[in-house]
């Protein structure tokens, strides 16, 4: 049977057919339906971890217990992860394990471009990109043999336009495994210095054996088309190359990206006049040509920055444009904005009311940086904006004690937070740290976590209590408000600002997109008491617009929520 | 590969954009067609400009659409329709749903919502297919309905028996669902 799939679904059935037991992963765009799906089969052992290091370590422990297992992260999550995947090279595997790992080109979601190939390379881990959801099935499972087979775990990239792109796949049974018999045997998998030099040798040793089977495996294959010109890529650039340049150029499709081939390269090349390496990102793969003393067109052509298509490459290679209509108008950008009913518009807006500088992080609330909240001073990555308050307070004392917050919210705060909050309880700056708390991972399309009192199948599972657990690191103060209430809100953060020692805010109300969460009817406004002041708009509705001088409130978008109300000077939105 | 019909879907994330390309892509598997379909998942879902495209063929390799390669433009909103015409071919059609959504920057009054965007399309000589598809689902009985009543205006410019789109619904939509969204596919089908 064949079905319409996700590179990311493809993914997950490649993990189902391939015995795997143990999934274990922190969401994040693009990976985040890979395990979604997976959770599907109940043969899978599937959960969300606080963050991608325990993910990867679950997955880890699973291995060592005899179980094919596997851990999906974004590019970013690898960071996180890098402790673990760096030592877990040298380990090498029990049963089968595998990393996906989703790179976002063209940044999509994410807040940087970086290219995980890099990682493979400094950890000396075999990694395969598939260049549909087809590949993304077969090369699950290739990935499982060659864990097992080469002793190592593995990292199979996926980039947006993979993960999310649906294209055919070919459904086939599960190979139901037995778990490979645990014996222990610490030379192997305890890390002592003593052991880790003789197992760097070994790792050594395996990238040679592993360079030998991306000779000559059939993973990379050339596909000769009688031309001069060759083309090598891997992964979707394959299929903008294939798109753009059809049967007039060789190919050197590249399905392991490392390590890669030397000899399959050379005659390769050998056998054209020019070749072009066609890779999104960093120039990897044409490095590693120019090592081996092989002549390509690379980086000297095609951009470092962003997605490719078969459009970028036509222009490149073939000098070809296409003609196309365009009105002469000027049409405004949209930029994503937050829901309506969305909880985290009124906290923000509570903020710009007491000017504070605001340490940010990464969520749904990162989009309290846009304007008309524009709320958002510096944000770095997951957990950064509780330690990142910290120092900037560290720096200037009570100068900004008295003026800055940290917004973090539940998923995140329990991923990386919480560690940056201990900091401040025992390094002690007078830090504000407000966790959004809306009962979701939200900007990756609702994911239970640690905080939700739900498990990945939805079923009940204990649950963190935030006050609990900030109490307990030394924080002293900690309150809790509605963010639709936008007085309330307004004062309590105004008290602990005021006060002399560390505290929380909890800005707690749930996700408006959730299902369980009931709309009220859509507002409305009084012309006759409305007069366009237009102080409602400050809150950046996108339910709220003016017209013909008078506010207008979109009853197919409102929910109900009534933070404008709290707004309107003459009472002029009534339910 | 000159058999490829390239379709691109775009809206205003949030809007169902994801179903409709998703009921495309079913349409066209069980027509026996090689379908790649890319969306886009994550932020820009959140109220931003959403585009997903959805390609069809004997065989596809790409699953993107580019400048001057859509066939036919499913446009959920005005403004995205003018956004996106760029993307149209030459001879290609543009299905455009009536509904004006103001984008932030002219909420805030940093822009101006430009008017008269289905005239400026027409002056431009594209075929232009115009459906109010809000009315058309408040009246199967949801405004969230707006997707498929546009599947159905869309299915008129395309290819496939009725009855394809139909089984289609009934395998892809949740069966609460499937009586909605077969009323709102009749009343775009019917336009």
């Amino acid at each position: 049977m064949k079905k319409l799939m996700l590179g990311n679904e493809a993914v997950a059935r490649g993990l189902y057919e391939a015995g795997v037991k143990v999934v274990s992963s922190y969401p994040g765009t693009p990976s985040t339906e890979i395990t979604e799906n997976a959770a599907k089969y109940d043969e899978i052992d599937c959960e969300w971890a606080p963050n991608e290091k325990v993910a990867t370590e679950v997955a880890a422990g699973a291995c060592f217990a005899g179980a094919r297992a596997f851990c999906a992260m974004k590019h970013v999550g690898l960071n996180v992860a890098a402790d673990p995947f760096f030592t877990m090279s040298y380990i090498g595997v029990n049963g089968g394990m595998v990393l996906g790992v989703a790179d976002d080109p063209g940044m999509h979601s994410s807040q940087n471009e970086q290219d995980s190939r890099h990682y493979a390379i400094g950890a000396k881990v075999p990694m395969l990109e598939p260049a549909d959801s087809k590949e993304c099935k077969e090369y699950t499972k290739l990935a499982y043999e060659l864990s097992e087979q080469f002793d190592t775990m593995l990292v199979i990239r996926l980039t947006t336009r993979i993960a999310h792109s649906r294209s055919l796949v070919e459904l086939e049974d599960r190979t139901e495994l037995e778990l490979k018999p645990y014996e222990k045997n610490p030379s192997k998998n305890v890390m002592l210095p003593a052991f880790a030099k003789k197992k760097h040798i070994v790792v050594e040793e395996r990238t040679k054996k592993l360079t030998e089977y991306a000779e000559s495996s059939g993973v990379n294959q050339a596909q000769m088309n009688n031309s001069k010109i060759g083309v090598i890529c891997a992964g979707i650039c394959y299929q903008y190359a294939k798109e753009a340049l059809g049967d007039t150029v060789n190919y050197l499709k590249l399905g392991m990206v490392n390590p890669l081939p030397v000899n399959l390269i050379k005659d390769f090349a050998e056998k054209c006049d020019t070749v072009y390496v066609i890779e999104e990102l960093d120039p990897v793969i044409e490095n590693h040509c120019k090592q081996i003393g092989v002549k390509v067109i690379g980086k000297e052509l095609f951009p470092m920055c962003g997605e490719f298509s078969q459009k970028l490459v036509a222009q490149l290679v073939l000098n070809k444009t296409v003609d196309s209509k365009k009105l002469d108008i000027d049409i405004p950008v949209r930029p994503p904005v937050m829901c309506c009913g969305c909880p985290h518009r009124g906290l923000f807006y509570a903020l710009k009311k007491q000017k504070v500088y605001v340490s940010g992080d990464i969520g749904c609330y990162t989009l309290g940086a846009s304007a008309p909240l524009g709320m958002m001073d510096t944000c770095v990555c997951m957990g950064g904006s509780v330690s990142a308050l910290h120092g900037f307070n560290k720096a200037r004392k009570a100068d900004s004690e008295k003026s800055s917050v940290a917004v973090i919210g539940d998923s995140t705060f329990i991923h990386s937070g919480i560690t940056g909050l201990i900091d401040i309880a025992y390094n002690a700056t007078n830090s504000v740290v407000i966790i959004l708390d809306n009962s979701i991972t939200g900007m990756t399309g609702h994911q239970q976590n640690p905080t939700t009192g739900y498990n990945i199948k939805g079923d009940p599972a204990s649950k963190v209590s935030l006050e609990a657990l900030c109490k307990a690191v030394g924080i002293n103060r900690v309150t809790v408000c509605d963010p639709y209430d936008l007085k309330g809100t307004m004062a309590v953060i105004k008290e602990e600002l005021a006060v002399d020692e560390p505290s929380v805010i909890i800005s707690r109300r749930p996700c408006a997109l959730l299902k369980y969460v009931k709309h009220k009817p859509s507002l409305k406004v009084n012309t006759d008491k409305c007069i366009g002041c237009k102080m409602c708009l400050n809150i950046g509705c996108p339910a709220i617009s003016i017209k013909d001088k008078k506010a207008v409130i979109d009853h197919t978008q409102c929910v109900g929520c009534g933070v404008c109300t709290s707004l309107c000077a003459k009472g002029a939105i009534t339910e | 590969m000159n058999n490829i019909k390239s379709v691109l879907i775009v809206g205003v994330g949030g809007q169902g954009t994801l179903l409709a390309s998703r009921l495309l892509g079913n349409a066209m598997v069980s027509k026996g067609y090689d379908v790649k379909v890319s969306e886009v998942h994550g932020m820009s879902q959140r109220g931003g400009s959403v585009v997903t495209y959805v390609r069809y063929g004997d065989c596809v390799s790409s699953p993107v659409i580019e400048e001057g390669e859509a066939d036919l433009i499913l446009s959920f909103e005005q403004l995205e329709a003018a956004r996106f015409l760029p993307f149209l071919k030459k001879d290609g059609v543009i299905v455009v749903n009536t509904q004006a959504i103001d984008p932030m920057p002219v909420i805030t009054g940093a822009a101006v919502y430009p008017n008269s965007i289905i005239d400026e399309l027409r002056a431009k000589d594209v075929k232009v297919v115009t459906a109010d598809a809000l009315s058309l689902a408040e009246e199967a009985g949801s405004v969230k309905a707006v997707n498929v009543v546009l599947i159905g205006v869309m299915a008129k410019q395309l290819d496939i028996p009725k009855e394809v789109w139909i089984e289609t619904i009934i395998e892809t939509v949740p069966p609460k669902f499937v009586e909605l969204n077969k009323k709102a596919f009749e009343l775009g089908y019917s336009l």
